[in-house]
C-alpha cells in the first residue's frame, strides 16, 4: 500500500498530513512545536522514518528536533534530560559556530550589509536541511548567514564547510530581504561528492569533492543591479531543482528570470518564454519526466503575489520556453498569496503528484502532474516550506 | 533547592510543568543557574544565552523579586530570597511578535 507524507513547515508549527495511494484521502497532525518557526523539514531517503526539522525563534534561536518514528514524536539530538549533570557535552544540536580554527577553518570575514558596509558573519537559523541519500545520520544544513553545515551523528553536532564560507567572494555576498541565507542543497544522485548550493544573494555554487571546495556558477545570469554581466557572485538565486536521472540539467528560479543549464552550471539560459512574469521563488521537477518543470508565477519583487489574483502554477514539458497554465482547482480571483521557495515539491507515484503551499496558509495538491488542484487544508498559519515523501 | 521559572516555549521544550527546581552548588549567581539549569537539560542550551559567548539572547530579561537584573553581571550573586528558595528566579521573554 503506497502513500505520501506531506511534511509543512509554517510560521507557527509544523503539520504532517499523511494521504493515501491516491491522494484524495488525508489525515492532519499538528501543530507540531507550537507556536515556532518551522523554516523545514524533510525525511531520510535512507530511512523514511527518520526526519529531521529546523525550529526557530527571534526569542530563543535555533533549535533541531529529529523523529524516528515518522514525525509521531520528537526529540533534540542529545538534549535528552540529564539524570545527573556532569555527563557533557550534550545539548549541541542547535551550537552552529562557523568554523574559524587554523586546522580546518576559515577566517571569520566579513560579508555586504545593506548598505553597503561590511557586516560580520552571524548565525541566524537554519534554513534548509537536506539528508544524505544513502545515511540516515547524515544530513547537510543550510544556515543563515549564509553556510553550509553537516551532521554525522544524526544532528547531536554539525560541522561547517568552511570552503564555501571561505570561498574568498564572502565580501560581495550580500542579504536579501529574507537574510543572507543558504537555502537550496543538492546532492547529485549520481555523484554523492557533487553537492550544488545557492544562496541569497551570492549564487549558485558547486563543488565537485565533498564540499571541500566550490567554485561558483553563475555564467548567464544577468541581474539589473549587477553592472557587470560576468559578475562572479552577488546574484540572488531563488531555488534550484535537477531531475535525478540527468543532474547535469539544473532549473532556476532567479529572482527574476527562469534559468536552464545543461553543463552543470557552468553555463546559464534564459528560459522564462511566455510566462506572464518571471519573477518567482519555487521551481521543481517531475517525478518521471525530466523535461517537464513547474515555477508560480509572481508579480514582481515588490509585489509578492500573482499576477491579476489568480494562482497559477505553469508547466513546461519542453525543458523551459513554452509554458501553460494550470488553474484547476486554483483561485482565479482575489487571491494575493506568495508562495516561498521551500514550498513546492513533488511525489514519485504515477502519476506524478505535485504539491504547494502558501503564505496564506493553503496546501494545493495535484495527483495528476498539475492538471488538476485541490487544497489539502485552508488555513494554516503562513506555509514556508513543503516537502514529500513517498511512502511503500 | 533554587526555583527557576521559565517562558511557556522554553517548559514545552524541555517537558517540564510549573518551576523548576535545581541544586545549585557553591555562590547562587545567574551562571551558576543557568549552568545547573542547562546541565539538567540540556535542549536548553542556547535558547537562554549563546553557547560560545554566554551572552543573554536579546529579546530575554531576568528577573527576581520585583527586580530587574537582566543588566547585573553574570556572576553577581542573587537576592537571598532566591538563594533561599522563597521567590523564583524568572526567565521572562520579550512580550513582542505577531
Amino acid at each position: 500500500m503506497s502513500g505520501v507524507r506531506v511534511l509543512v513547515g509554517t510560521r507557527k508549527g509544523a503539520f504532517i498530513l499523511t494521504g493515501d495511494g491516491k491522494r484524495k484521502q488525508w489525515n492532519v497532525s499538528g501543530p507540531h512545536f507550537a507556536g515556532w518557526e518551522i523554516y523545514h523539514m524533510k525525511g531520510s531517503p535512507a530511512d523514511p522514518n527518520r526526519l529531521y526539522a529546523s525550529q526557530t525563534s527571534g526569542w530563543f534561536g535555533q533549535i533541531m528536533q529529529r523523529s524516528c518514528d515518522g514525525g509521531k514524536t520528537w526529540e533534540t539530538p542529545g538534549g535528552e534530560v540529564m539524570p545527573t549533570p556532569g555527563s557533557m557535552p550534550a545539548g549541541q544540536s542547535n551550537k552552529f559556530v562557523y568554523d574559524v580554527s587554523r586546522e580546518t577553518g576559515k577566517p571569520l570575514t566579513t560579508h555586504q550589509w545593506y548598505d553597503g558596509t561590511q557586516h560580520p558573519w552571524e548565525f541566524k537559523r537554519v534554513w534548509h536541511l537536506e539528508p544524505s541519500p544513502t545515511d540516515p545520520d547524515a544530513v547537510y544544513a543550510g544556515v543563515e548567514d549564509a553556510a553550509l553545515f553537516r551532521t554525522s551523528d544524526g544532528g547531536k553536532t554539525w560541522q561547517e564547510l568552511p570552503g564555501l564560507r571561505g570561498h574568498g567572494t564572502g565580501p560581495k555576498w550580500q542579504p536579501g530581504a529574507g537574510g543572507m541565507c543558504l537555502h537550496t542543497i543538492l546532492i547529485d544522485p549520481k555523484d554523492a561528492k557533487r553537492i550544488y548550493v545557492a544562496i541569497s544573494a551570492a549564487g549558485a555554487f558547486r563543488s565537485d569533492d565533498a564540499g571541500k571546495t566550490w567554485k561558483p556558477i553563475n555564467q548567464g545570469l544577468r541581474s539589473q543591479y549587477i553592472p557587470d554581466p560576468k559578475a562572479e557572485v552577488g546574484h540572488c538565486v531563488h531555488r534550484i531543482a535537477l531531475h535525478r536521472s540527468r543532474p547535469n540539467v539544473l532549473f532556476m528560479q532567479k529572482h527574476w528570470d527562469v534559468m536552464r543549464s545543461d553543463d552543470a552550471g557552468d553555463s546559464w539560459r534564459e528560459v522564462s518564454g511566455n510566462l506572464p512574469t518571471d519573477f518567482g521563488f519555487v521551481i521543481d521537477v517531475h517525478a518521471h519526466e525530466p523535461e517537464t518543470v513547474y515555477v508560480v508565477p509572481i508579480k514582481s519583487d515588490s509585489e509578492h503575489y500573482p499576477p491579476d489574483g489568480k494562482l497559477r502554477v505553469y508547466r513546461s514539458r519542453k525543458g523551459g520556453n513554452e509554458w501553460e497554465g494550470l488553474t484547476k482547482g486554483l483561485p482565479q480571483q482575489d487571491c494575493y498569496v506568495n508562495v516561498l521557495r521551500d514550498a513546492m515539491a513533488v511525489d514519485s507515484l504515477e502519476p506524478c503528484g505535485v504539491y504547494f503551499g502558501t503564505t496564506g496558509g493553503q496546501v494545493y495538491a495535484s495527483a495528476d502532474a498539475g492538471d488538476s488542484w485541490a487544497p489539502i487544508v485552508r488555513d494554516l498559519p503562513a506555509v514556508l516550506s513543503v516537502e514529500v515523501q513517498t511512502l511503500q | 533547592m533554587i526555583r527557576v521559572v521559565l517562558p511557556p516555549h522554553l517548559r514545552t521544550l524541555a517537558q517540564v510543568k510549573g518551576e523548576v527546581q535545581l541544586d545549585v552548588p557553591g555562590r547562587v549567581t545567574r551562571g551558576a543557574v543557568l549552568d545547573a539549569l542547562e546541565a539538567r537539560y540540556p535542549m536548553l542550551r542556547g535558547t537562554i544565552r549563546d553557547h560560545v559567548t554566554e551572552r543573554r539572547r536579546p529579546f530575554l530579561r531576568f528577573f527576581a523579586c520585583e527586580r530587574d537584573l537582566t543588566h547585573d553581571p553574570p556572576d553577581a550573586p542573587l537576592p537571598e530570597a532566591v538563594v533561599s528558595g522563597a521567590e523564583p528566579f524568572l526567565v521572562i521573554g520579550a512580550i513582542a511578535g505577531g
